[in-house]
């Protein structure tokens, strides 16, 4: 039994590595400006985890294959060096290995989070709200109207609670359920919460941050290549959640501007 | 035995009368729900989050919260007695409220107190339907597709507005009145109130977005009358 | 060492009558029994909860026979609504994590096996032991209330997120009373648990026998005590921070809901509080609860692989040291759940080191156990192949740690199946292999008959493989980007991925299957089993040296004597391979 468990273990480690070795399950290409650093770390640390994994897993295998089930009074030993050297193989090999992935780790988060959006970003608002994402443009006059939380009226598709009756700034928003967006142009996303928990997800971009009833919080990222991608909602926000979906749509600078007049000829 | 004769028929005549307040042949109320000044603009609705709806339109349909039609008519309001007509008790049939490609049909549902209302759906999506009734019990429910209707009813007079908890543009209105003298005005604002006693009656009109009108009407055996309501529009 | 007066002040006369014996017991013996049969009561809802969630994702139109009767409006037609699915998740989490992973390796093995192997009649608080298992049972119930009530049960998770938590029923169905059970729930399961570590503590601290020095205990002893420290300040916030939630959602306070929210077109009537807090609070909790899931497996696991393997390990002490400091930093690290959610960045990136660094000591625990299995000999039986299949879990579900430690890296990963498939392997697998080791164990000492051997092996291999075959998978998903807690994948994405979905379906359904050959074998053995002798294993610690099972008081009036640490194993010149701790034979050189 001991030896079946050795050979189960080396079928169970090889079958595992088999996927991520063959590049079975891997993100979608990645559209952004800074998510390449990411992609490498995690390549560094796949290759890391994996190289232990595999060791780990086969170094068990063998031990059990070799020392289960032996003859009766058969004379025992210790590992040459015993826990010292364990100890410090830990503490030299891990430690160096995690710390480095650690600091070397900080520059891809660095990037998305301690560098601000560009004065020339162009500003976009998301808000989510049980179960859908919108997202509002400034229009002509290049300021966002005020949000005013008792006057959401869905059912009018005014989802921000806008006051264009009163208040002018707001006229010309545009709010669309698409996040269109010019290729190679930086947005700075706003984000609102417009109820409970959501979060922005888009798997091509790189990017994914909570909204936080309460907080302005916002990212900023640059698309590099056209098309449409998903974002979909990550934070647990009520029975709607796994449907919570919206569509980025990366577009040529002309191609947005054609959008931003269509747009702004329905309201 | 004569007497007795008569007075079965007068027993018979007087609860006629008095129990049933819908009469064939009796008068009728109808007219034109218009509105002056400027509408707000309709826009599209950008279902992209749920393709299985999207695509069932070539064009995107818009809200409905406010419909007109040719001569500045007003759609989907709701014109019924609220006043001088008795209660009556539910009919068998249901009302029934589709959810198909991801929009309430009808926009307006009315029905009647303790009427069971139907809800089915016909879309590939769950949806979860939720009445916002304030003064009838308050329920959501979801809708997965390929389960049975939803079936319930409300015991209270109220205009509850409907949404889907899943798909934020849905919204419709349940109209729950007392009685069967309800009409809801058609594309070229027309309304009808027929099978109505002699008697002297409030008629109200509800629209979702302009509020209510009340005017006054008396009628006198079999005559029709007009009764026209105007809303004023709000451009926002 | 003081003399034993602390012992003897502890002294309790034997139990009489059906009630004191089996039901209101104060014996350490009979509350550990309770507490393991909660826990299996737990892990079977909890598992089947987790095959109606399954076989909803890859057959969601497919009715479930019978489903509608146990919920009518969460099953319409035996078809699982979207909020359904959430409040069966929700459940599944709450009874794993709480009932069964904190329940069964630490309330359920530490209350047999603490006082006996400190060589002690009884815990230190023999009412507050039994009153801290009624006070768990409370709990459960009240949390399973849950499940009948017309409005069902709460949507929100284990983790019970803010707002979504507190706004009370606007934010959906099973967010009225079904939340408020689940708060209340939690609630008295902190008191429970507070009641029992405080138990643990003292014990261990104040009822050793004479010549048990704290490091002469068993590694499993110490994991308990260890495991005690962190439930006790652990649990010391999370019961206020439920009480906070309770009066958010009731007495109309704001401590976790800002202004302006509009849920369900009503605009909330509060103001001024953080969703961050209550996360804040949640995950000071709730990471050193993993902690508390996971080192009283590490402690069993290390015993009864020094058994198997008739030798000791290359180092108890560093074992020890090792769960001491996974204990200390597992309280620096809590903001790795929250890297993504809106706290200050720079945060995020403090968080990280500790979290990378506990590595250390779990690579040192891990590379002593492996280390210590050379030149060994190893038995095979269940408990020792559950006990070696624990390194292996351990190792794969620590493995994915490396990744989601790192901010950058969980900007991809955050909220993914990768983290499932994390925390599924290395707290629920790994902690449930310790758990099965225990049982195979000490079943015997626990009842007095043996359990089948056959039957356990078997239920080796096939949960072996199973758990595998699971929770892996859930890796690929997350490395493409699944989102989890989704109740179905509706995006474009998610497509070409069901087919490995139901593969893990099958799968799941199929371990779970598997273990009804372990509950047919408890319940079989524990009327048919093989009669138990005092020492099958020739172990060398104190639970070894009293009948199988125990007398009410342990060691029949009188007090060990201990002269060698646990681990004389392998000992030049003894008779057998082993010396028993309280064998006045002398010891190793």
């Amino acid at each position: 039994m001991g030896k079946l468990f050795a050979v189960v273990l080396v079928i169970i480690a090889l079958a595992s590595a088999y996927p991520i070795v063959t590049h079975m399950y891997v993100m979608p290409e990645d559209i952004s400006t800074h998510g390449h650093q990411i992609d490498e770390q995690l390549s560094d640390t796949m290759a890391e985890a994996g190289i232990s994994f595999l060791l780990a897993q086969f170094v068990l295998a063998f031990f059990v294959w070799t020392f289960a089930e032996r003859t009766v009074g058969v004379k025992l030993k210790n590992f040459p060096g015993g826990a010292k050297v364990m100890v410090a193989a830990a503490f030299i090999l891990v430690g160096t290995e995690v710390l480095a992935l650690g600091v070397f780790g900080q520059r891809a988060w660095a990037n998305v989070y301690f560098t601000p959006p560009r004065p020339d970003a162009l500003q976009i608002q998301a808000q989510a709200g049980q179960f859908a994402f919108y997202f509002r443009y400034p229009g002509a006059d290049g300021k966002f109207g005020a949000i005013h939380p008792d006057k959401i009226d869905e059912g009018n598709q005014n989802y921000f609670g806008l006051d264009p009756a009163n208040e002018i700034e707001s006229r010309d928003d545009i709010v669309s359920a698409e996040l269109a967006i010019p290729v190679n142009r930086e947005i700075h996303l706003m984000m609102h919460a417009k109820d409970v928990g959501h979060s922005f997800y888009v798997r091509e971009l790189r990017i994914q941050q909570d909204f936080v009833p309460g907080l302005d919080l916002s990212v900023h990222f640059t698309a590099t290549k056209t098309g449409r991608y998903e974002i979909v909602c990550t934070q647990l926000c009520g029975l709607g959640h796994y449907n919570m979906k919206a569509y980025l749509n990366v577009m040529a600078q002309d191609d947005f501007e054609k959008w931003m007049k269509q747009k702004a000829s329905e309201l | 035995m004569r007497t007795k004769q008569a007075f079965m028929t007068g027993v018979a005549i007087l609860a006629a009368v008095t129990t049933t307040s819908a009469v064939p042949g009796g008068g009728t109320v109808s007219g034109k729900v218009t509105y002056e000044g400027t509408p707000a603009k309709q826009k599209p609705i950008d279902m992209s989050k749920e393709p299985s709806c999207a695509k069932q339109y070539a064009t995107p349909t818009t809200t409905e919260t406010v419909v007109t039609g040719p001569n500045n008519a007003l759609e989907n309001v709701v014109v019924y007695i609220s006043a001088g007509a008795a209660d009556e008790p539910p009919p068998s049939q249901s009302a029934v409220f589709t959810q198909k490609g991801c929009r309430y049909i009808p926009h307006v549902l009315a029905f009647q107190v303790n009427q069971p209302l139907e809800v089915l759906n016909e879309d590939q999506t769950s949806h979860n339907i939720h009445p916002l009734a304030k003064i009838n019990r308050e329920w959501n429910k979801s809708q997965p597709p390929g389960t049975p209707p939803i079936v319930d009813k409300y015991d209270k007079m109220e205009f509850i507005p409907v949404k889907c908890n899943v798909h934020p543009w849905m919204h419709g209105t349940f109209a729950v009145l007392k009685n069967s003298h309800y009409s809801i005005s058609s594309t070229d604002g027309g309304f009808s109130l027929p099978n109505l006693p002699p008697g002297k009656y409030t008629v109200t009109a509800y629209h979702e977005s302009y509020g209510e009108q009340s005017q006054e009407v008396t009628i006198a055996g079999s005559e029709t009358k007009s009764v026209n309501f105007v809303f004023k529009a709000k451009p926002y | 060492m003081e003399e034993t007066s602390a012992q003897q002040a502890h002294v309790h006369a034997p139990p009489e009558g059906f009630l004191r014996k089996y039901v209101f017991s104060l014996d350490h013996k009979v509350i550990g029994k309770q507490y393991y049969a909660l826990a299996l009561l737990a892990v079977c809802m909890g598992m089947a909860l987790s095959w109606l969630m399954r076989f909803h994702l890859v057959w969601p139109t497919t009715r479930i026979p019978g489903l509608e009767l146990i919920s009518k409006a969460g099953a319409p037609g035996g078809i699982i609504t979207p909020e359904y699915y959430l409040s069966l998740l929700t459940m599944h989490g709450t009874l794993m994590v709480f009932f069964v992973l904190t329940n069964a390796p630490f309330a359920a093995f530490g209350n047999f096996f603490l006082p006996i192997q400190i060589g002690a009649e009884d815990m230190a608080f023999p009412r507050f032991n039994m009153m801290s298992f009624w006070t768990t049972l409370a709990a459960f119930l009240v949390l399973i209330l849950a499940f009948v009530i017309p409005d069902g049960p709460p949507i929100s998770g284990w983790t019970s997120y803010a707002p979504l938590s507190a706004v009370g029923k606007d934010a959906g169905p099973g967010m009225g009373w079904g939340m408020n059970l689940w708060a209340i729930s939690i609630a008295i399961f902190c008191i429970g648990s507070l009641l029992g570590a405080l138990n643990f503590i003292a014990t261990t601290l104040d009822l050793r026998a004479k010549g048990m020095t704290l490091m002469r205990m068993p590694i499993c002893t110490w994991a308990w005590f260890i495991t005690s420290c962190i439930a006790l300040l652990a649990f010391a916030v999370l019961l206020p921070a439920c009480i906070l939630l309770i009066l958010d959602r009731t007495a109309g306070t704001s401590f976790f809901i800002p202004s302006g929210l509009v849920v369900s077109d009503r605009l909330q009537p509060h103001s001024g509080g953080s969703p961050l807090l209550w996360q804040h609070l949640f995950w000071f909790f709730g990471h050193p609860e993993v902690y508390i899931a996971i080192l009283p497996s590490m402690g069993i696991v290390s015993h009864i692989l020094i058994n198997s393997m008739r030798k000791p390990l290359l180092s108890a002490r560093v074992i020890i040291y090792s769960m001491m400091s996974i204990g200390f930093l597992s309280w620096m690290v809590w903001g790795h759940h929250m890297f993504v959610s809106g706290m200050n960045p720079f945060s995020s990136l403090l968080f990280s080191f500790p979290t990378l660094t506990i590595t250390i000591p779990a690579t040192i625990m891990t590379m002593i156990w492996m280390g210590s299995l050379y030149g060994a000999n190893i038995r095979i039986n269940a408990a020792s192949l559950f006990a070696l299949g624990f390194i292996s879990m351990f190792v794969s579900g620590g493995v994915s740690g490396f990744f989601l430690a790192q901010p950058s890296i969980d900007i991809v990963l955050h909220a993914t199946y990768f983290v499932v498939g994390h925390f599924h392997m290395v707290m629920g697998v790994a902690s449930i292999f310790g758990v099965f080791a225990g049982t195979y164990f000490w079943f015997g000492k626990m009842t007095g008959r043996m359990m089948n051997e056959t039957l356990g092996q078997l239920h080796f291999w096939l949960t072996f493989i199973g758990t595998y075959c699971i929770f892996m998978p859930f890796h690929y998903l997350g490395l493409v980007g699944n989102v989890r807690r989704y109740s179905a994948f509706v995006n474009d994405y998610t497509g070409p991925l069901l087919p490995l979905h139901k593969f893990i379906t099958i799968a799941a359904l199929c371990t779970g299957a598997a273990q009804l050959i372990f509950i047919f074998n408890l319940i079989y053995s524990r009327y048919k089993g093989a009669p138990a002798p005092e020492n099958p294993w020739n172990g060398t610690t104190l639970e070894w040296s009293i009948p199988s099972p125990p007398p009410w008081n342990n060691f029949g009036g009188k007090h060990p004597v201990i002269y060698h640490d646990p681990y004389q194993y392998d000992v030049k010149g003894s008779k057998g391979d082993y010396i028993m701790q309280d064998s006045p034979e002398p010891s190793a050189g």
